[in-house]
């Protein structure tokens, strides 16, 4: 079957522009780049990690007879799971000696295990020393486990029957609240590719411009093969990279996260489907935003030009991340919607929305709607680059504008 | 389709903001002849090429390319050297040709197939797998010359072919035009030298002021101006003078007047009859020069000769 020339045309443009990507020197920087942060931080990481096992939490030790340290250490287990934030102090019974203050002074002053401060004085009298505010957690905690152990001594355990659990799989209300935690996870992995890897088609067309090439293309095949053929060679060799890198960080994943990536909910669609989802979004916010900056750089006529042009276009593109997210945990809000119709934050949104509902057929309209929008911005980056840059851009000089560079 | 006329445009006219840069352009160029469009740099040739080839729209006017109306239909038949010569210079020539090719359609494969025996054609053959940049800049010129052809286009436009060239290479080229030509294609090159028309072109179009102030037949552009004839006689002054046209100058002694629409025959009569003493009488053809002088002014001529002079 022979292909509409359009395509062919841009396969040409395409096929040149990712073998002089790929071919090149710093292709292999472009490769390593994202691994050097994996490197530092695995090694980092393992540092961090052993680091953490050395270093215990300081100790708050209890000068009290047995009897009365259970009580507050029965306490104490009892109050630990309700807290949010962290594990509650750490006590560690030391048997009375004859010299109160002596003892407290010398553990005040001990350094293996270092402690905190020095509860004594048993249930009756209870008296705390120690380095820590007044009103902060460890005095505040204390305080609830003395007022606990006292009242657990003074009346009789709670009769009746215990609290029935019946354990579902989940509920509505936890899973929503976790798959938004999905939904954030994947579009944030999504906008740091794309931001990473679409800043690059700003300059897409200065090389040709520079070394005069384009008029030997504008004159072969149309503009919009040019610009389709730039965008699709940039989005192979995204993938490229992605693949590659998804490849080498696989360790360094599994390494941080625990559990990989079943620490995180499964998203309403599933796995497979939310992968293969984040594959098409990927991609569409590739194109959708490549071809905006493919348009916006094919105007700039110097590669200062498209220096100074990058940092509001990183600036544009957080605002489009920002839309997306307005949306996450009310998937069927005015905000989510929004962020699904507008065309270049729809993928991170639509993305977003596969954690959250199960519901194919959005996604379905969504992809339309977006590649709609990319042939849209497609004809209209090639039509504003035919009008302002082919007919006047300073990289052609007209006879008239020769006599005048001259000077 | 067939179509005696490879190119046709009617009164094209281009504006870029408030100038014009050409006005009313009107070309046909026949299938198979050697086209050359004459004119002054600034005179809006290359917007021509560039309006006839689609690369630009017209503000207003038709254009008709192979007997396509738009242009870009007729891409895979169309080679095209601009005047900024243009490649990427990282390719090898090879690659490079067979890329130029790959945009005309040439699959790949057989463009770099092509390029090998063309460059060994070209005396390129060692430098067929460096890069381009590493190229001198008339060879760089050859390779996207033969990236131009490889796919063997029935159109070849060629913008200002031979600036940068030394005169080997100028010698080469026109060789290389008259074999395409003489293998059927058509070709159109403008340039600012009126010698390598003469030499070439069939037909001509000269492109002064935006405008076409001649557009046909070398040897009609030449016709449009009588011969010149060049006399020297021993005798200063007589009856023969009358034969002279009013015009005639005097110069050191030589006369020189266009040749009377009457003939050379009453002209011979009168010198003759009247004593005049004929030493030396010569009578010329125009040159394409002379006739460009006629049709597109002194001021263009002129400038055409600056150029030249800053070329050589």
């Amino acid at each position: 079957m022979k292909l509409p020339r359009l395509i062919r045309s841009a396969y040409v443009i395409a096929r040149r522009d990712f073998v002089a990507t790929v071919m090149s020197k710093a292709f292999l920087f472009f490769l390593l780049g994202p691994l050097f942060p994996v490197i530092v931080g695995v090694g980092f990481g393992g540092i961090g990690a052993s680091i953490d096992r050395n270093v215990e939490r300081p100790v708050v030790a209890v000068i009290a007879n047995p009897a009365d340290y259970r009580a507050i250490d029965a306490a104490r287990l009892r109050m630990e799971p309700l807290l949010e934030g962290g594990p509650g102090v750490v006590l560690s019974q030391v048997a009375p000696t004859a010299d109160l203050a002596a003892q407290r002074a010398k553990l005040l002053a001990q350094r293996n295990p270092p402690v905190l401060g020095v509860l004594d004085g048993g249930l009756d009298s209870p008296h705390f020393t120690g380095a820590v505010r007044a009103d902060g957690m460890t005095v505040r905690q204390l305080g609830f486990l003395i007022d606990q152990a006292r009242r657990d001594r003074a009346a009789p355990p709670a009769t009746g029957k215990p609290l029935e659990v019946v354990l579902t799989q989940s509920s509505s209300g936890s899973l929503a609240s976790a798959r938004s935690l999905t939904a954030r996870a994947g579009q944030a992995v999504l906008f740091v590719l794309t931001i990473l890897l679409a800043g690059m088609l700003l300059s897409q067309l200065i090389e040709e411009k520079s070394n005069k090439a384009i008029e030997v293309i504008a004159a072969a095949v149309p503009v919009e093969s040019i610009f389709i053929g730039k965008l699709f060679a940039m989005l192979a060799m995204a993938w490229l990279g992605i693949i590659v890198w998804t490849l080498a960080g696989a360790a360094a994943i599994a390494f941080y996260v625990p559990g990989g990536l079943s620490a995180l909910p499964t998203p309403a669609v599933g796995w497979s489907m939310f992968i293969g989802l984040g594959i098409v979004y990927f991609s569409m916010s590739y194109l959708l935003i490549g071809s905006l900056f493919l348009g916006i750089g094919a105007q700039a006529s110097t590669v200062r030009e498209v220096q100074t042009l990058s940092m509001p276009v990183t600036m544009a593109q957080m605002m489009i991340f920002a839309l997306a997210s307005l949306g996450v945990g009310h998937p069927d809000s005015a905000s989510a919607i929004a962020g699904a119709a507008f065309p270049l934050s729809s993928p991170f949104a639509m993305f977003g929305r596969a954690a959250e509902l199960p519901a194919l057929m959005p996604h379905l309209i969504a992809l339309v709607w977006q590649i709609l929008w990319v042939a849209l911005i497609l004809r209209l980056a090639a039509r504003l680059f035919r009008r302002s840059v082919l007919k006047s851009g300073p990289a052609f000089r007209w006879p008239w504008q020769k006599k005048a560079a001259v000077q | 389709m067939a179509t005696s006329n490879a190119v046709e445009a009617h009164d094209l006219v281009k504006d870029f903001g408030d100038t014009r840069a050409v006005d009313g352009v009107s070309l046909a160029v026949p299938t198979g002849s050697i086209y050359g469009i004459l004119g002054p740099n600034g005179a809006g040739k290359t917007t021509c090429l560039r309006m006839l080839l689609g690369i630009i729209d017209p503000s207003s006017g038709t254009r008709r390319l192979l007997g396509h109306e738009r242009p870009l239909d007729a891409a895979e038949q169309v080679g095209y050297l601009p005047e900024e010569r243009g490649l990427y210079p990282g390719m090898t020539s090879i690659e490079g040709i067979a890329f130029m090719g790959a945009l005309r359609g040439l699959p790949i494969r057989e463009g770099r197939r092509r390029a090998v025996e063309l460059l060994d054609g070209h005396g390129l053959g060692n430098w067929a797998r460096k890069p381009i940049r590493n190229l001198s800049k008339g060879m760089a010129q050859t390779v996207q010359l033969l990236g131009t052809i490889v796919h063997k286009p029935k159109l070849i436009v060629l913008d200002e072919p031979f600036s940068g060239l030394d005169a080997i290479n100028q010698g080469k080229l026109e060789e290389l035009i008259r074999r395409e030509a003489a293998g059927g294609a058509t070709i159109i090159f403008s340039t600012h030298v009126i010698a390598h028309a003469e030499r070439l072109c069939e037909r001509v179009a000269i492109i002064a002021g935006a405008k076409v102030a001649f557009e046909g037949a070398v040897d009609e552009a030449r016709g449009r101006l009588r011969p010149i004839v060049r006399l020297r006689t021993r005798a200063t002054d007589g009856p023969w003078r009358a034969a002279l046209p009013p015009t005639a100058r005097l110069d050191n002694g030589d006369w020189t007047f266009e040749l009377p629409s009457s003939g050379p025959e009453p002209l011979l009569k009168a010198l003759i009859d009247g004593g005049a003493g004929i030493e030396t009488l010569s009578i010329e053809r125009p040159g394409l020069h002379d006739a460009f002088v006629a049709i597109a002014g002194e001021a263009a001529a002129r400038e055409m000769a600056t150029e030249i002079g800053q070329a050589a």
